[in-house]
């Protein structure tokens, strides 16, 4: 038997540090000491596996999966993409979860204070499987902006947080999706964690008119490379 | 090459979203292995409970075999076991599981590891989620662990989580400090 032991690995260059000041809360929560090499074994060659039967039938429209009384409230967006790994090869059966505000900014979440009105007919949550092309798709209402407490008149640009679950533990990636030529992209302490313009700009959506569609629903392309992939040929057994 | 596409925090509202209720419970009644409860508090550098913080767990079955096709022994995993926990902290930045106690798992043809969960922790205010592990104060083979073996001497401990005995069900608990002078080992993955 032999084990496949070399996945790529987080790109430090790439993700944003522990500690970023202008992000205060980083500041007493990020770990500080150096963290310790991790040889691949079998508890990071794997991780959860998900199926359709872990799918419901709306999990993957925001606009139908909360209603009570009628339709949500404000702008209703597709949003689709491709999940794939760093060799560029498509992730199948990724789990994607995605939560968001409503379109006036404000989360269902208990602990969201802001000043906005709530959306009976709107949670905010949806999770999809990708297909065996690594694509996945869903239906939902573009977020409101919403401000927070970081420092002075702080607003959070638009945005759609993402879970994905990759082929294994390692591949494990949280993030946000944001939206084409949003003003507040610039004053984002969040966004401007990342280190580098490339990295940042993978992070907003495209505009795609050929997923728009017509009388419908503006459409957004968001495409997500998780690292993790096999640096050699997989095997797990021989044959 | 493809480039990552870069982390985010989770924030503070990822109650309703990833967090669907139930996670926590990682067994039914069919699930083979001695039941635990795993429990402890994630602390931040000033020594407050962080209360919105997502812990995430994957650990392998009784028999030290992970629920996933690349696991050599996956044809004989316990179906009643997916071996994948998520615990939100709560007021007091407790999270609890209740799980089983996994077997040792193979750490390369001739080594085998001690039995330990891994585990992810994100959290508003981290950029990036951090990855560590929990290994089980009554193992003997904690002593012979590669990567326990790998960390220095006085800073193994942060991963070693303390078996209390309970009246139903055992209780091992860790506490994950994000920062200082007891900073919780991560794992650079
Ligand atoms: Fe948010």
């Amino acid at each position: 038997m032999t084990l496949v032991k070399k996945l790529s690995s987080l790109n430090w260059d790439i993700h944003p540090p522990y500690i970023y000041p202008p992000y205060k809360s980083t500041v007493r929560r990020g770990p500080q000491k150096p963290l310790i090499p991790l040889p691949y074994t079998l508890s990071e060659l794997t991780g959860p596996v998900y199926g359709d039967d872990d799918i419901g039938p709306l999990d993957n429209d925001l606009t139908r999966n909360a209603v009570k009384n009628g339709e949500p409230i404000g702008e209703r967006i597709i949003v689709t993409g491709r999940v794939l790994d760093d060799n560029n090869r498509p992730v199948p059966n990724a789990l994607v979860e995605v939560w968001q505000a409503n379109a006036c900014g404000r989360y269902i979440h208990k602990g969201d204070q802001h000043d906005a009105p709530l959306d009976p007919n709107f949670r905010g949550s949806g999770r999809v499987l990708t297909d065996k092309n690594g694509e996945y798709r869903f239906t939902t209402i573009k977020p409101g902006a919403y401000p927070w407490g970081n420092h002075h008149n702080a607003w959070r640009p638009a945005h759609i947080h993402f879970s994905i679950f990759g082929t294994n533990f390692i591949s494990r990636l949280v993030t946000q999706m944001y939206f084409p030529g949003d003003p507040l992209l610039a004053l984002d302490p969040i966004y401007n964690s990342i280190p580098d313009e490339a990295g940042r700009n993978r992070l907003i959506s495209i505009y795609d008119h050929d997923i728009t569609e017509p009388v419908w629903a503006l459409g957004y392309r968001f495409d997500i490379v998780l690292c993790g992939s096999h640096m050699t040929p997989f095997e797990t057994r021989e044959a | 090459m493809a480039e990552q596409s870069p982390s985010q925090t989770v924030g503070p509202f990822f109650e309703y979203g990833p967090i669907y209720g139930g996670e926590d419970i990682l067994v039914n009644e069919q699930t083979s292995g001695e039941r635990i409860r795993i429990t402890g508090r994630v602390i931040d550098g000033e020594g407050a409970p962080v209360v919105d913080a997502l812990i995430e767990i994957w650990q392998a079955d009784a028999n030290g075999i992970y629920n996933h096709p690349a696991d050599p022994g996956f044809a004989n995993v316990d179906a009643h076991f997916r071996g994948f926990g998520r615990s939100e902290t709560v007021n007091d930045g407790m999270f609890f599981f209740k799980t089983i106690k996994p077997g040792a798992v193979a750490f390369d043809d001739s080594t085998l590891q001690a039995p330990h969960i891994n585990v992810h922790v994100f959290a508003r205010g981290m950029l990036i989620h951090a990855h560590t592990r929990l290994y089980f104060s009554d193992e003997a083979a904690n002593d012979h662990d590669p990567v326990l073996y790998s960390i220095e001497g006085g800073r193994r401990k942060t991963l070693i989580a303390q078996r209390e005995n309970g009246p139903d069900l055992s209780t091992y608990r860790l506490d994950i400090v994000l920062q200082g002078d007891n900073e919780t080992v991560f794992f650079n993955p």
